[in-house]
């Protein structure tokens, strides 16, 4: 199964992870494979702050008067639950954790193109990061994490231009992010690997890069200018001066629809690494995702009015918004079937990564889907500003975007660690994920649809039964987000260690030691396959 | 269509048309979830590794089978578009005839004016199987206005109307709710529709406190604000005359014509010279800061009204 | 080549690439990307510039006219000559001329900081003049007779963009000096020569985008609707 010639149980001498110790060694490192980790680090932990705010939401909502905090308190804690689970734990995830420690082996290269502005990235995070958490403890923001003006502008004296200076900070890294691996995909391929002989987590990564690179700068600007007329009352997004608060809207989405792209391509590209090799086939259809990819980041910025429908916009507006939000759903579609259709004749294993791309395609069909709810223009009349909404996005971002995570984490552990995970714990982990995951969110759509508003920090009691339910499945859900974090900080101390291809897949990445030294490859290979070359007739010495 | 248990009541004229479109959206949200679940299921199954040596053969795609689940999801949701959009539309215009009732909204409650003068805070007494126009504006932030049981929703913005209509077909009492966050107190910005049986409806309207209606207390302001001064009522005066103006197209200075409703009417009283009528100098002062949001309704109202009258002739010299 | 030569030739490649014609390349691409994420953070500020410009017309104009045209014309040459010598020295870089170097890098700082010390006696003229919104709004006499008729509030959204669009752009060029700082003591040290000056090409096509954005950025402020 394996490509070793190393015996199993013989840890590569000279890795990445011992090639240096010290402090100094790792926060001044430029090793993209560090530099990786350092991310881990760091969003595991704004994970556990967002997820804690999350938290303290559903104990209060168990009860219609509110069970726990004082609704100004309940207000800060979605606001904060956004801004950090979006900024600082989903944009970064994949690109950052798995982005960064993988793309430079997938092209065959040494490392990316501006290693020193990958450290600079990161250090950006954490300063954004900082800001961010000054602002939750110096009083909390309580605008939501779409800070609509004038509201956010003009009437709350809540910490807003602390926090518009973290996340604008922050965005940066995501930028210089997208800008590294742009250049790397582009420059640094090792000879042989053409487009398309790239993986297609590689592909991916490129469509996210764009959306990050073209995007971001426009969210950056937005936060200039909210944080200016927090500052200064000037009024540019308040009709006082003629101002326009729709404008505001406009910008923030222009920005913020493609930012879900950002966190669901790369989880796509996950996926479509997991299932070709667990089911030991070529992908179906390569170009046809691919292309999937570039289409969804170029239609991303088509769709931002769709959140705006209610806004009282002209109806000619809305009518195409919505018609290009539907075409959006496409080349979603195509990529589901695809995925499917790998798994047709395959040979199929259902190690932990596999339990958790099988999750996310049915969790990401299923959000996706209710978004047809939304992009329809009479059924969104009813559904914006509803739990509906919550649920569609938690669908897609979580039973998506953070599965696809997760899944990437477990299939390249043994490669980013040198180290195998218990895969019985592994698998119920997932399981009680997925369970947790649909208990907490699917009485949800039914809430919004019966009428509760989102952002209620009580309620009318006819809700409340609904609301215990989804507070019981977050119970489930957070226990299956700790056991991971146990099990896979176990595994760097005593799990079995790892082969250079523990799981017999294609890919440049495997072919190198695990965990990789810190060059990468002894020399830099030479590629003349196709990807996911898993058929007999292809897979070479075997 | 009985109302299925996790759905509100169905009581306005739209509610069914929209819970058609929705139990649509549904079925064929569980058909595909279920096709795609039930797929994998049965690959899972069916292809599971039998031995650790297994490489089964490549397959690369099939263009016919790509041009197929494309367009059929393409035709799928161009439906599913066609008829939302033929919805929206629909329901877009309030009918002519409407009742025309005035909201405004500001943190954290909600106050009604009927035409008549009546004034609600945080409930709307509305008279069953008649259209209801209304207009809204907020004082401060944005507030969004959403009736659960009628299907409709609009966002209310500072400084400028909006505006949504509905026509009741149940007896009741219905959940107002604010679905745009607005502040501290948002979850508490919640009232309720009272709608009546028509003849209650002019029974609670007539015991209210009698005052004037909203077009009497729009022409006080008027007065006060000294608008006669230039608006003459025979065109003869600095600015054109009003009567027959309201919902009308009007030249402007700039060359564009636009139709002086809600909007511009609002919008002129408070910002004059970025909208000066054709063949007039920009001269009306700006009235922004000196009105509230109500005697701007009021205005709006009595103006509306000025609406209905003959036109003043047109002066030569003027148009 | 000769050892010396080719010692040369590789001084300043980084390790992951194979030579320095892939380094230079990627640098390349690597400016570039950067400098289309700035003209969508410019871009998202005269999105917004041209839509309350066209809501407001009058008012903006009236705004516009009480900038000093002749500030801003001079301004826009220096910076074009700025272009010029920074043109040159990257030129005077790849053919190796190191004196020329670092003196056409110098005068692109000279020509950088007038444009500077022009912005700064323009806006103190607008403090003078109560111009500056929120802060210090209060214009009187012939500057409150030309802001009137456009309306007064909307006039100070009009300063509100003068300030943020010129002053987004005097910070860009603050850094850009910065950046010119460092290559002109890289310079002097020897740092560049023919088959490596990869970083004056990254600062110029960083200075020539802050032209080009002034370029823009003047004829918008400075000369909406004709002059009286």
């Amino acid at each position: 199964m394996s490509t070793a010639t190393l015996e199993p149980r013989v840890r590569a001498s000279r890795n990445y992870l011992n090639a240096d110790y010290g402090w100094k060694s790792w926060l001044f490192t430029v090793d993209h494979k560090r530099i990786a980790l350092l991310y881990l680090v760091s969003i595991t932990f704004f994970f556990m702050i967002g997820g804690s705010f999350a938290v303290l939401m559903r104990i209060n909502l168990t009860e219609p008067q509110g069970a726990l905090v004082q609704p100004e308190t309940y207000n800060k804690l979605f606001t904060l639950h956004g801004i950090v689970m979006v900024w600082f734990f989903l944009i970064p995830s994949i690109p950052a954790v798995l982005g960064n420690f993988l793309v430079p082996l997938m092209v065959g290269s040494r490392d990316l193109a501006f290693p020193k502005l990958n450290l600079l990235s990161w250090y950006i995070f954490i300063v954004g990061g900082l800001f961010t958490l000054y602002s939750a403890i110096a009083g909390g923001v309580d605008t939501g994490w779409t800070f609509y003006t004038p509201y956010s502008s003009m009437y709350t004296n809540t910490q807003v231009t602390a926090v518009a200076i973290g996340v604008f900070i922050t965005g940066f890294s995501s930028i210089l992010t997208g800008l590294n691996f742009i250049v790397t995909i582009h420059k640094m391929r090792a000879p042989g690997l053409t487009w398309f002989r790239m993986p297609l987590f590689l592909w991916s990564m490129y469509a996210t890069s764009i959306i990050l690179v073209l995007a971001t700068p426009v969210l950056a600007i937005t936060l200039v200018l909210i944080a200016l007329e927090h500052l200064f009352h000037v009024g540019i997004f308040s009709p006082g001066l003629g101002g326009d608060p729709l404008l505001f809207q406009h910008l923030f989405w222009f920005y913020s629809h493609p930012a879900v792209y950002i966190m669901i391509l790369p989880a796509m590209g996950v996926v479509s690494e997991i299932i070709p090799c667990f089911a030991r086939k070529r992908i179906f259809g390569y170009k046809i995702v691919a292309f999937s990819s570039v289409a969804i980041a170029v239609l991303g910025f088509l769709v931002w009015g769709h959140h705006m429908f209610v806004t009282g916009q002209s109806v000619y507006a809305g009518l195409i918004f919505s018609l290009l939000s539907f075409l959006i759903a496409i080349p979603s579609a195509i990529k589901v079937f695809n995925w499917t259709s790998t798994l047709y004749k395959g040979s199929i294993s259902y190690e932990a990564p596999m339990l958790y791309a099988m999750g996310f395609i049915g969790l990401f069909t299923m959000g996706g889907l209710t978004g047809l709810f939304l992009a329809s223009l009479a059924t969104d009349v009813h559904l914006n500003g509803t739990y509906f909404i919550v649920a569609h996005f938690h669908y897609i971002m979580v039973g998506g975007a953070v599965m696809g995570y997760l899944g990437g984490i477990h299939f390249w552990w043994p490669k980013i660690s040198g180290r195998k995970y218990p895969n019985g714990w592994a698998a119920l982990a997932a399981a009680i994920i997925f369970i947790g995951f649909n208990l907490t969110f699917f009485p949800q759509f039914i809430l919004g649809y019966l009428g509760m508003p989102r952002r209620y920090a009580f309620y009318p009691a006819e809700f409340q039964v609904l609301n215990v339910m989804s507070s019981a499945g977050a119970t489930v859900l957070g226990v299956g987000y700790l056991i991971p974090l146990v099990y896979l900080i176990w595994s760097m101390r005593y799990g079995p260690i790892a082969e250079p291809n523990p799981w017999g897949a294609t890919g440049l990445e495997w072919k190198t030691s695990s965990p990789p030294p810190t060059e990468n490859f002894a020399e830099i290979p030479v590629v003349t396959e196709e990807a996911y070359a898993y058929a007999a007739e292809e897979a070479a010495g075997d | 269509m009985q109302s299925l248990p996790f759905q509100p009541e169905q009581a306005s004229s739209i509610a069914k048309s929209v819970d058609q479109l929705y139990f649509f959206l549904t079925a064929v949200t569980l058909f595909f979830t279920a096709l795609i679940f039930s797929i994998i299921f049965y690959f899972m199954i069916k292809y599971r590794r039998r031995s650790p040596n297994e490489r089964p053969k490549a397959i690369e795609g099939s263009f016919p089978l790509e041009v197929l689940w494309t367009a059929i999801p393409t035709l799928i949701v161009a439906m599913i578009f066609v008829w939302g959009s033929v919805l929206y539309f629909r329901n877009s215009e309030a009918p002519k005839g409407s009742m025309e009732i005035f909201v405004t909204g500001k943190q954290w409650m909600w106050k009604v004016e009927h035409p008549e003068g009546q004034r609600e805070i945080n409930e709307l007494h509305v008279p069953l199987g008649r259209p209801v126009k209304l207009t809204m504006t907020s004082e401060d932030v944005i507030h969004d206005f959403f009736v659960p049981a009628f299907r409709v929703k609009k966002d209310v913005l500072p400084g400028r109307y909006t505006s949504l209509w509905f026509s009741a077909t149940k007896v009741g009492t219905f959940h107002l709710f604010c679905a745009q966050y607005c502040g501290a107190f948002h979850a508490g910005m919640i009232g309720s529709i009272i709608v009546q049986q028509p003849d209650e409806y002019e029974r609670w309207l007539a015991g209210g406190v009698p005052g004037e209606s909203m077009e009497q207390a729009g022409a006080k302001v008027f007065q006060a604000s000294g608008c006669p001064t230039c608006h003459l009522a025979d065109g003869t005066g600095l600015g054109p005359s009003l009567l027959g103006v309201y919902g009308q197209p009007v030249k402007l200075t700039t060359g564009q014509t636009i139709t002086a409703d809600d909007a511009y009417v609002r919008q002129h009283i408070l910002n004059p010279k970025a909208t000066t009528v054709f063949g007039y100098h920009p001269i009306m002062p700006s009235f922004q800061g000196q009105l509230t949001e109500e005697q701007l309704n009021n205005l709006v109202a009595y103006i509306r009204a000025l609406g209905k009258a003959t036109p003043a002739p047109k002066e030569a010299g003027k148009q | 080549m000769t050892d010396a030569e080719a010692h040369a030739q590789n001084a300043g490649l980084a390790h992951q690439f194979e030579d320095l014609e892939q380094q230079q390349e990627t640098d390349a691409l690597g400016i570039w990307v950067f400098l289309v994420t700035e003209i969508m953070f410019f871009g998202g500020l005269f999105a917004s510039y041209a839509i309350y410009r066209w809501l407001y017309f009058a008012a903006f104009q009236g705004g516009s006219h009480i900038l000093d045209i002749r500030l801003g014309a001079a301004n826009t040459i220096v910076l074009l000559a700025s272009s010029l010598t920074m043109a040159l020295s990257v030129r005077s870089a790849q053919a190796g001329n190191r004196r020329a170097l670092a003196l056409f890098l110098v005068a692109t700082m000279i020509l950088g900081g007038i444009f500077l010390g022009v912005k700064a006696v323009e806006y103190n003229q607008k403090f003078v003049e109560h111009v500056v919104p929120s802060l210090d709004w209060a214009p009187e006499g012939q500057t409150l007779a030309r802001l009137a008729p456009g309306g007064l509030e909307h006039a100070q959204i009009y300063f509100f963009f003068y300030f943020a669009m010129t002053g987004l752009h005097a910070l860009h060029m603050i850094i850009g000096e910065g950046l010119l700082l460092w290559l002109v003591v890289r310079a002097r040290k020897g740092n560049f020569n023919p088959h490596y000056f990869a970083p004056v090409e990254v600062v110029g096509l960083y200075w020539h985008f802050v032209d080009i954005v002034w370029i823009f950025l003047f004829p918008l402020l400075y000369l909406i609707g004709g002059r009286y």
